[in-house]
């Protein structure tokens, strides 16, 4: 089995803060991570190949500076890593993203596409199922279980706000997955140590089939007007009291909203 | 990816370890399956292939958040397979490295003995040639994973009239006939880490488990120990490092007077200081580790290292303790734990008093 998995690198968003002014992110100094739904993906890949056998390749779009988190993957156990790096995709939205992921996904040979439910730094929920749709494929999101059935498809739960649906998938499939189902196995030490000494392939815009007036910010229907910080809801209430009383409390105030 | 290690799955033990005196056995096998027990060993004997560097960061990420585990993998790597990468035959390093790279055996290193400490060279463990195989007797103290291990570098005296140079190394199992592991010391810190008594009564060591040549243990001890350093300095490193994280957010959530005790004056200027000295103890220990991977002496740097860093470790967590108050002093918070580890780090794989001996060694040579 030959799966593709997307992941990203994302600034840390536990770390960031908001430019009260621009209403911008402030990526001075913050950590990039992969993102931990893509990771969650990852994980379930390499369950996957750790159960079935399977090759797993990490494919990326990003600056080159996204190299190390295609290393992080290969020391959990990715086999390929490949990075779409060009100025061409420059100011890309999700659907110039989409398109160009799914031009690289259509050079290579798989059987299943991974990605995270979404990203932390949008968290748009968009890319995964878009590239389905450009590939003309079934798509399962909010995935938090997957395996591979003896008839050779996939059995997946999806998770509902209130229930989960067990689906049963045929054929060529794409996944978005939860991060909170897929805990992420550590890299291991002599996995780092490969790690640096394998190649991250990075692809430029030639390598894939495409029209131009698709990519980057010509091909990018959505413009950023504005973005500003929530404004803080009414602050809360502070009682100094015992925990006995707290809990009286506390039962009294959801009662008083109608939550219980 | 050490870090979250540290933080996930050793930090949540590193009171209860302390606290029984237990042996982090769950945690070790997770380190032997992640390749941690392994890491500066080439890939051909099990190891991860990776670098002293690799190494000695690896333990003071442990060491930062529980130095009980942090010597427990300093100890394994540095004194005994470090010695049987250095010395050991082809036959000896197949043998024994790829299931201690594993986790699958853990090592330990016998040299102290009761009348040996400083002195080491006064020996009176003895091994005697028995024809196919080596007679040893004695006892050794202070021996830290002890009870746990699996193979042991064991020095003794095989001509005593050559002094020094009548000392041996001895690759011994645990099982070995005649081998027994004595009482465990009950200990200040690190108190999860098995210190015990080796005793040797007749103890028959195969022929074959000489390890380097005959009379040549003074010197291979001397050189496992200048290697040991930087793993304990990097421990004490650790200690420190994670007495001053515990004290800046203590000290940040802390108010007295009416405000955070972070924010006087005199608390700024302390913690200036100490992570001045934190961070010129982490230049001192990764110089040393870089000239080791690199091929160039290092005795002096590793004695450096470990001299600095243990003392900074004891005055960071001395203090980290005073800024912490009467808190710091229950064993509600980890600075009081974090005191007592540190001490040690000043006494073993040599004193601070031994490592001034041995940088004044290299000066006036």
């Amino acid at each position: 089995m030959n799966i593709i998995v997307c992941i990203k690198q994302v600034p840390d968003t536990t770390e960031i803060k908001i430019d009260p002014v621009k209403g911008t992110l402030i990526r001075e100094g913050v950590p990039s991570i992969m993102n931990p739904d893509d990771k969650g993906g990852l994980e379930l890949a390499l369950r996957l190949k750790d159960q079935f056998g399977a090759k797993v390749t990490v494919i990326s779009m990003g600056p080159p500076q996204a190299d190390v988190i295609m290393r992080e993957a290969f020391a959990m156990g990715a086999d390929r890593a490949i990075l779409l790096s060009d100025r061409k995709f420059a100011g890309s939205d999700t659907l110039a993203t989409s398109y160009a992921i799914s031009g690289l996904c259509r050079t290579l040979d798989y059987d299943l596409i991974i990605a995270g439910r979404q990203a932390i730094d949008g968290d748009t929920a968009q890319v995964g199922p878009e590239m389905a749709e450009h590939l003309g494929l079934p798509q399962v999101s909010y995935v938090c279980d997957a395996k591979l059935l003896d008839n050779g498809n996939l059995l997946v739960h999806k998770e509902n706000e209130d229930s989960v649906q067990v689906l049963e998938v045929e054929g060529k499939c794409l996944l978005t997955v939860l991060a909170s189902a897929f805990e992420p196995r550590y890299m291991t030490v002599s996995g780092i140590v490969e790690a640096y000494n394998r190649e991250v392939e990075v692809w430029g815009a030639d390598k894939i089939d495409y029209d131009e007036n698709r990519l980057g910010l010509s091909g990018s229907p959505t413009k950023v007007f504005q973005s500003f910080p929530k404004a803080m809801k009414a602050p809360g209430e502070v009682h100094e009291v015992s925990e006995e009383e707290a809990v009286e409390l506390i039962v009294n105030k959801l009662k008083e909203k109608h939550i219980i | 990816m050490i870090r979250s290690f540290a933080e996930n799955e050793v930090k949540p033990l590193a009171a209860e370890v302390d606290e029984q005196e237990r042996f982090p056995m769950e945690t070790v096998e997770k380190m032997g399956k992640l390749g941690l027990m392994g890491i500066p060993i080439p890939k051909q004997y099990g190891g991860a292939g990776g670098t002293v560097q690799m190494y000695i960061m690896a333990v003071e990420e442990l060491s930062r958040v529980c130095a009980t585990t942090g010597v427990v993998l300093s100890a394994h790597t540095s004194l005994c397979m470090a010695p049987i990468l250095e010395n050991g035959t082809e036959e000896q390093k197949m043998k024994y490295l790829p299931k201690l790279a594993s986790g699958e055996w853990i090592g330990a290193f016998g040299l102290t003995e009761p009348n040996a400490g400083t002195d080491a060279a006064m020996q009176q463990t003895t091994a005697v040639d028995a024809g196919d195989k080596w007679i040893l007797n004695g006892t050794k103290i202070f021996i830290t994973n002890a009870s746990y291990a699996n193979v042991f570098i064991v020095m003794a005296m095989t001509d005593k009239s050559k002094g020094t140079k009548g000392i041996s190394a001895f690759i011994v199992e645990k099982g070995m006939p005649g081998f027994s592991i004595g009482k465990k010391e009950l200990k200040m810190g690190i108190r999860g880490s098995a210190t015990c008594e080796l005793i040797f009564e007749n103890c028959e060591v195969p022929k074959e488990n000489l390890l380097g040549q005959l009379g040549k243990g003074f010197s291979i001890a001397m050189k496992t120990l200048d290697g040991g350093r930087i793993g304990i300095a990097s421990q004490a490193l650790g200690i420190a490092q994670g007495a001053m994280d515990e004290t800046v957010k203590y000290t940040k959530e802390r108010k007295q007077f009416g405000k955070a005790i972070a924010q006087f004056q005199n608390t700024q200027f302390q913690m200036a200081d100490l992570k001045t000295k934190v961070e010129a103890a982490r230049f001192l220990v990764r110089s040393a580790a870089w000239k080791k991977d690199n091929g160039i002496p290092y005795s002096a740097d590793a004695a450096m290292a470990k001299l600095f860093a243990a003392e900074t470790a004891m005055e960071v967590t001395t203090k980290a303790v005073q800024f912490h108050g009467g808190y710091g002093y229950t064993r509600e918070y980890p600075v009081e734990r974090m005191m007592r580890d540190a001490k040690i780090t000043e006494i073993y794989e040599g004193t601070s008093e031994v490592q001034r001996m041995v940088i004044a060694g290299h000066l006036f040579k």
